[in-house]
């Protein structure tokens, strides 16, 4: 088959995907409830661990780091809720194919449908946690202001790349198995090299280097509005380029392996 | 869901090759080795493998039933697959006009974990069918499948009987122009398989085109009007059903006055 009709197949299929988007939002909310059904909590046991999780680390690491825990414990809840999104979403992209394999073979579905089933996912699970930022905002008086709705076309930005990551690595981990490990091991470092935990100011006159980091500069764009200043054209330039790199690396791979996926699975 | 315009399918020349990843093969590690050594196209060569269909052309139109026939791994199950777009040929076309329902797998996208009755609205969204219209969809399937108050409880806790009427009950709830069908209907308990059979033969007639893979010789006589012999892959014989059948079975088909599922 020529690379040009790959391509359009390619294209097809994201399209298709798109107008399912109501069949992927209710799998998306369906993995959800499954997950929980039978517990008294459902989805707010997620809230709840990280609730508890943010407060005892909030207090440990504002006394290790000897920084004022009204400045550090709000940083820390949204800087912890939004890694908990982005490192669960890596982590599933990974198994976006191979778990639905039943679907896979035994209905013709757009592969771009998955991708947009573990969004949906995980988006469900990060609003879930939202409560503990808005706990914590409210504890602390903070308020971002205008600021915050920078954070709109960086969630759009989220949303692109975290549906080609669903591509990318789900295809990819569908084919190679041994990825899924690799990425793991990836994510666990990103999570200490990446200033969650820690912040960027810290880092003192190497803080130039941190968008270099991919993760720094997306995390940045949504953190830095919603704790009420701007994150620089610089970090904003990273993010886009890193966004254009991976959708450009996703398509090429895509293309070629969306009718292998099947077979792989 | 009608769909206007008239059915048709038309493959040309197609082959489907289905590489085998065994446990090594799969391995990051041994691609990356073999290219770091110089000997990526090695890994092409060694890769196994299997040439499930082979140069198959044919073209079917409104009206036409086509019987599968052939030994176990003929390609039978494949054809079907690659005729509902889940495999995609290495070579050759496939065009399909017209709505299309696959009956591969009587699990299809189940969730074991969601009541029949969600099961039910999810195969409607699968199907693209609109909201409003899922309403009559579950009442026609619960109605057929006949599981009671088993309905609201997770398909987990189903006998596998009772998986089976369910299955079915959705996979012929929604009527397309083209029907594809594997032999796995022909399970279930007996009296079950007297109304089964009223309802697939029901759709059968209602369908433009029938493609049907099928060990039972008597279910293919009588239903298809053309049989396609598979044999590792290729097309042994294409042409009306007495005439196939009898060099399939090598002794002539012996007349009978109905088919027995």
């Amino acid at each position: 088959m020529s690379l040009a009709i790959q391509n359009r197949l390619a294209v097809d299929d994201v399209v298709e995907g798109l107008r399912l988007w109501p069949l992927a939002w209710t799998l998306g909310w369906l993995d959800i409830r499954l997950r929980y059904r039978g517990s008294m909590l459902g989805p707010f046991w997620l809230t709840l661990s990280t609730a508890v999780m943010v407060g005892s680390l909030g207090v440990l690491y504002s006394t290790l780091f000897h920084i004022d825990v009204h400045e550090y414990l709000p940083f820390l809840a949204l800087s912890q809720v939004l890694w908990f999104f982005l490192s669960g979403l890596v982590s599933e992209a990974c198994t976006v194919f191979t778990q639905a394999e039943g679907m896979i073979r035994a209905v013709r579905m757009p592969l771009f449908l998955h991708a947009l089933r573990t969004l949906v996912r995980n988006v469900f699970v990060l609003g879930h946690n939202i409560a503990v930022i808005v706990v914590v905002d409210i504890i602390f008086a903070i308020w971002p202001g205008w600021h915050g709705l920078l954070v709109l076309p960086a969630f759009v930005v989220w949303a692109v790349d975290g549906l080609a990551v669903c591509l990318l690595l789900g295809a990819f981990c569908a084919r190679f198995r041994d990825i899924g490990p690799i990425v793991g091991s990836i994510m666990q470092i990103a999570f200490f090299l990446t200033p969650v935990i820690w912040q960027p100011s810290q880092l003192g006159r190497h803080a130039v280097l941190l968008p270099f980091n991919p993760f720094f500069a997306l995390l940045e764009i949504v953190r830095a509005p919603l704790l009420g200043t701007t994150p620089s054209a610089y970090t904003w330039l990273a993010a886009v380029v890193y966004t254009l790199l991976l959708c450009a690396v996703t398509w090429l791979f895509f293309v070629r392996a969306r009718g292998r996926v099947a077979f792989w699975v | 869901m009608t769909v206007t315009g008239s059915a048709r399918i038309e493959i040309a020349d197609v082959s489907v090759f289905f590489p085998l990843y065994h446990g090594s093969n799969r391995s990051l590690k041994k691609t990356v080795m073999a290219a770091a050594s110089g000997r990526l196209g090695q890994d092409d060569h060694s890769r196994v493998v299997v040439q499930a269909l082979r140069d198959i052309s044919f073209t079917l139109t409104s009206g036409d039933r086509l019987g599968l026939i052939g030994q176990n791994g003929a390609g039978k199950t494949t054809l079907l697959r690659t005729l509902a777009g889940i495999y995609e040929p290495v070579t050759g076309l496939v065009r399909v006009q017209g709505s299309l329902n696959a009956m591969l797998d009587p699990n299809l996208g189940m969730n074991v974990d969601l009541t029949g009755r969600e099961n039910i609205v999810l195969r409607g969204l699968y199907n693209g069918l609109p909201r409003p219209e899922l309403p009559r969809l579950e009442a026609d399937v619960a109605d057929f499948a006949g599981l009671g108050d088993f309905m609201d409880l997770p398909v987990r806790t189903y006998s596998s009987g009772m998986v089976v009427r369910l299955g079915f009950a959705l996979a012929t709830a929604i009527r397309p122009q083209i029907l594809l069908m594997d032999e796995w209907f022909l399970v279930g308990d007996a009296e079950f398989m007297e109304k089964a059979k009223v309802r697939l033969e029901d759709m059968v007639r209602g369908a433009d085109i029938l493609v049907l893979s099928s060990h039972a010789v008597d279910v293919v006589r009588n239903w298809c009007t053309r049989v396609l012999w598979l044999e590792q892959g290729r097309i042994r014989e294409d042409g009306p059903p007495d005439t196939v059948l009898a060099r399939y079975l090598g002794h002539p088909v012996p007349q009978l006055e109905t088919a027995h599922l």
